[in-house]
């Protein structure tokens, strides 16, 4: 892939790319590539003319005045289903009682608003959606009020719309967005509609209950994993036990004995048993006798690997940051500190095992799959079928948890659905068992990082040098042209390059090793990572320097920055420093700047028979402006407790190539008896919104290594935490 | 073929009595409410009831439940109990992705079936085994505590039974 860089800017160039070129993934069709990784307002400042959104393409308004908003990002638990439709219903000035909420096609009116292609990611939805579904909103009000003052023969500026309906307040005329709705369809589009002033907003901002609750209480709620189609076959796949390999040969003499079996058959990622259901289909794969070439995968083994990752720690990498000389701040350090970290593969582990139903008919294929990534997988899937784009439907259906797996660069389940489907010449549902979902690969990268830091006479933090040891996420992607520059992956530096602290020497490198183990984002990519090693790294910093830790990470903040805000407010909040704690309990600060938000958050951390027991934690948030404030609380609470769930137990080893886990035994997420009480405070703020489903993932693990360091004097630099034995 | 009593209505399938409860409500009656997480009884999300009970349909063989009364979460609101428990989920606006929720109400109507006031660690200890990926524990355990608070309203009244 061949790309051109345009508009870098300095340090923060990685975050404001502009590229022309051709990109593989999606053939001819896209000339330009923007990835708005910065807020909303910066995205309007930086991006091209505006594309028009026709208010039909997201709104239906029925004669019933029901309201059917077409929503454009996938729901996974995020809460785009109800967050967009209220900006939408803000400008349109609608009755919320009455809005119905659809999935959207794939088509070129509902790609994200920074590239050619309908992804839900990187926790931009309404950063990137904030000024577009409200000028859709926008446009369809001054067309319902345009349709009713013609109508009535009185001028459109006597007129006004509220809860769904347009009134002429001097004669007292009004009439239902319903009985407008075919007048206003026809009317001419408005060329700069004025949006509202926050000061006016009735829906943004107001707590709001989820529209899609009440499906996901009474079983209605359709999952991919929930699609029948009529002669569907349900097909299990026996994949390489060692990532890269490949089938030498099968026997499926004993599978195919098994009643329902309609067939096994040889795919490029394995064997493939369809059967009348899945219980068939999984009973028939276990007696499949299939001999695996593994290929050089079945070398990887996770202590070795950690190893050569620390080796690689101690050389010189790709320099993502340069500031000063750490030379010269080695020598005129007072204190140092070196420390080496070490994080696991982590998988996604969604409630939902992935799934794909597909329905291939000659000319057309068909998919259901609860997708975050529908323009990739559409041009993919076509490819592997033989057919155009457009000759492939995707319908998204509720993903049963997201967390970035859903929206796998190279199309893996999606590619192999269809590769399926090709040779059983039946609509089928490709389901994948926990154990497959497991050991699928895909994961967040394991990490091996050093750091070498000090401070000056003065406890100030005088030198940082931080190497970072990794794969690279998009290496080999389409994504690579424009996320990987000067041998800089951004997403496996975030966070690190980008450290808030005034720090006089500051170096961070990078290398980006290969093998054959798939890695993917996962809730807050980089972050994950780095906000651990950073934030607990100046945690120490402070201990050396004999400071509290909050004081200071203040103290040596830029003065401006929105990370004092948010540090201060959960400090207030958990009375940091003040309030009395229960015997041997003690907290922890952490505070980390993600997807444009800032999140800190104080964890009250206690030991119970040498395990990590966290009581408590007390967020705080700045994401700017607030469209739905309990929304905001969700985000909060799952993002803490999928941070906590891999801060305590979440590891994915290997031996010999395989992955040891394979199943919520041995991969334990998070449990009810393990679930801290959250506290979440949000920052008011007038910025523009930013995103809220990643960014309070990072800080939990820093925040509770750091209670444990009060605790017991010991610091933890290896996850997961329950490999520690703590006394 | 089996006879299977499932929500109310008795059905008769083609099923291998090995099968588990869970793949015949899903693959042979579209029951799909209820969910496959782990196929080994560690996550909750296939909870079903029988005779009341709350249980694992991913490990119940569908002969075990023949005989039996099966409620899946379709069938959960012709209960007073079970209406309760889901406006209480509504009400404190449970769900995130959902995938868990439907396994999260059938083990919490049947722990307050059983005990119709549970303490704190008795709802952990009750819900413990149900795995929840967005983190709704809090809320979970928020929508319990007011489904039995408005049990005790509704029984003050004498309104459920």
């Amino acid at each position: 892939m061949k790309t051109q860089i345009e508009n870098m800017t300095g340090h923060e160039a990685s975050r404001r790319i502009f590229l022309k070129g051709s990109a593989a993934l999606m053939g001819g069709l896209v000339i330009g590539f923007y990835l708005p990784l910065k807020s909303g307002r910066a995205y309007a400042a930086d991006a091209p003319p505006k594309p028009v959104y026709p208010p039909n393409a997201f709104i239906r308004i029925a004669a019933d005045d029901s309201i059917t908003i077409v929503v454009n990002k996938s729901e996974m638990g995020q809460g785009v289903y109800t967050s967009l439709p209220m900006l939408i219903a803000e400008e349109l000035e609608a009755d919320w009682s009455r809005i119905v909420v659809e999935s959207a096609p794939v088509a070129a009116v509902y790609n994200h608003t920074g590239m050619p292609m309908q992804l839900t990611g990187g926790s931009t939805s309404i950063a990137t959606s904030w000024e577009q579904m409200r000028r859709v909103g926008a446009n369809a009000r001054v067309m319902l009020i345009r349709a009713a003052a013609e109508q009535w023969g009185v001028p459109e500026s006597e007129c006004h719309a509220e809860n769904s309906r347009v009134i002429h307040a001097s004669s007292g005329k009004h009439s239902s967005y319903g009985a407008l709705a075919d007048a206003a369809a026809k009317q001419q589009m408005p060329d700069n509609v004025v949006l509202k002033s926050p000061a006016d907003f009735k829906i943004i901002g107001k707590a709001t209950k989820r529209l899609d609750t009440p499906a996901k209480i009474n079983g209605t709620a359709q999952f991919g994993i929930d699609v029948y189609l009529p002669g569907m076959l349900t097909v299990l796949i026996a994949r390489s036990p060692v990532f890269g390999g490949k089938v030498k040969k099968y026997d499926a003499t004993e599978a195919l004995k098994i009643a329902g079996v309609q067939g096994v058959y040889q795919v490029p990622t394995g064997i493939a048993v369809a059967a009348s259901g899945f219980w068939p289909a999984r009973t028939a794969r276990d007696l499949l006798e299939i001999e695996w070439d593994e290929g050089p995968g079945a070398a990887l083994s996770t202590p070795q690997m950690i190893a050569e990752y620390l080796a690689l720690a101690q050389q010189p990498g790709a320099v993502a940051r340069k500031d000063g000389d750490t030379e010269q701040g080695l020598k005129a350090a007072h204190k140092l500190v070196r420390a080496e970290y070490e994080l696991p593969y982590l998988a996604h582990a969604a409630m939902e095992p992935l799934n794909v139903a597909v329905d291939l008919q000659p000319g057309h294929c068909s998919i259901w799959t609860g997708t975050q990534a529908q323009t990739m997988d559409r041009a993919m899937a076509a490819k592997t079928a033989g057919l155009k784009p457009e000759q492939v439907e995707i319908h998204t259906t509720f993903l049963g948890g997201g967390f970035g797996r859903r929206a796998n660069p190279r199309s893996d389940f999606v590619i192999e659905a269809v590769q399926a489907a090709l040779v059983s010449g039946r609509p089928i549902k490709v389901v994948w068992t926990r154990e497959d979902d497991m050991r699928g690969g895909n994961y967040r990268p394991m990490w091996a990082d050093r750091i070498e830091a000090g401070i000056s006479k003065d406890g100030k933090p005088l030198l940082w040098k931080h190497t970072i040891v990794g794969q690279s996420i998009v290496a080999d992607t389409p994504f690579e042209g424009f996320m990987v520059h000067n041998g800089i992956d951004i997403t496996s530096v975030e966070g690190a390059s980008t450290l808030p602290y005034v720090i006089p020497n500051l170096q961070v490198d990078l290398h980006s090793p290969k093998n054959a183990v798939p890695v993917q984002w996962w809730r807050s990519v980089g972050h994950s990572h780095t906000a651990f090693v950073v934030e607990t790294m100046i945690d120490e910093l402070a201990h050396l320097a004999g400071r509290d830790p909050v004081a200071y990470r203040l103290a040596h903040l830029p003065a401006a920055s929105r990370y004092r805000g948010v540090l201060q407010l959960a400090a207030q909040e958990a009375g940091w420093g003040k309030k009395k704690l229960p015997a041997k309990h003690a907290y922890g600060a952490a505070v980390h700047k993600s997807f444009d938000s800032y999140v800190a958050e104080i964890a009250e951390v206690s030991l119970e028979n040498g395990k990590i027991r966290v009581h408590r934690v007390v967020a705080a948030v700045d994401c700017g402006m607030v469209i739905n404030p309990d929304g905001v609380r969700q985000q909060l609470e799952s993002a803490v407790a999928y941070g906590l769930s891999a801060a305590l137990h979440g590891a994915i080893t290997l031996e010999n190539g395989q992955v040891v886990q394979s199943n919520f035994h041995d991969y334990a997420p998070l449990r009810f008896s393990e679930m801290p009480r959250i506290e979440v405070h949000i920052v008011a703020s007038s910025e523009p919104p930013s995103g809220i489903g990643e960014p309070g993932t990072p800080p939990i693990a820093p925040a509770v290594a750091n209670a444990v360091f009060t605790l017991t004097g010991k610091r933890l630099r290896r996850l997961p935490f329950d490999r520690e034995t703590l006394v | 073929m089996i006879s299977l009593t499932i929500n109310g209505k008795t059905t008769r399938v083609d099923a291998d009595p090995g099968t588990p409860l869970l793949w015949v409500l899903r693959d042979h009656l579209q029951l799909t409410g209820t969910k496959y997480g782990c196929g080994i009884a560690q996550c909750g999300a296939c909870t079903v009831h029988l005779d009341g009970r709350a249980v694992r349909s991913c490990v119940t063989p569908v002969s075990m439940a023949s005989g039996k009364h099966v409620t899946t979460i379709e069938g959960l609101a012709e209960t007073a109990l079970g209406k309760t428990v889901q406006s209480a989920w509504q009400e404190v606006d449970v769900p995130q992705c959902g995938y868990c929720q439907s396994g999260q109400i059938m083990a919490a109507t049947a722990l307050l079936k059983e005990n119709p006031h549970p303490s704190e660690s008795q709802i952990s200890a009750a819900m413990d085994g149900i795995l929840c990926r967005c983190g709704t524990y809090n809320r979970i355990r928020a929508a319990i505590q007011q489904a039995a608070e408005h049990q005790i309203i509704a029984e003050s009244k004498g309104g459920a039974k």
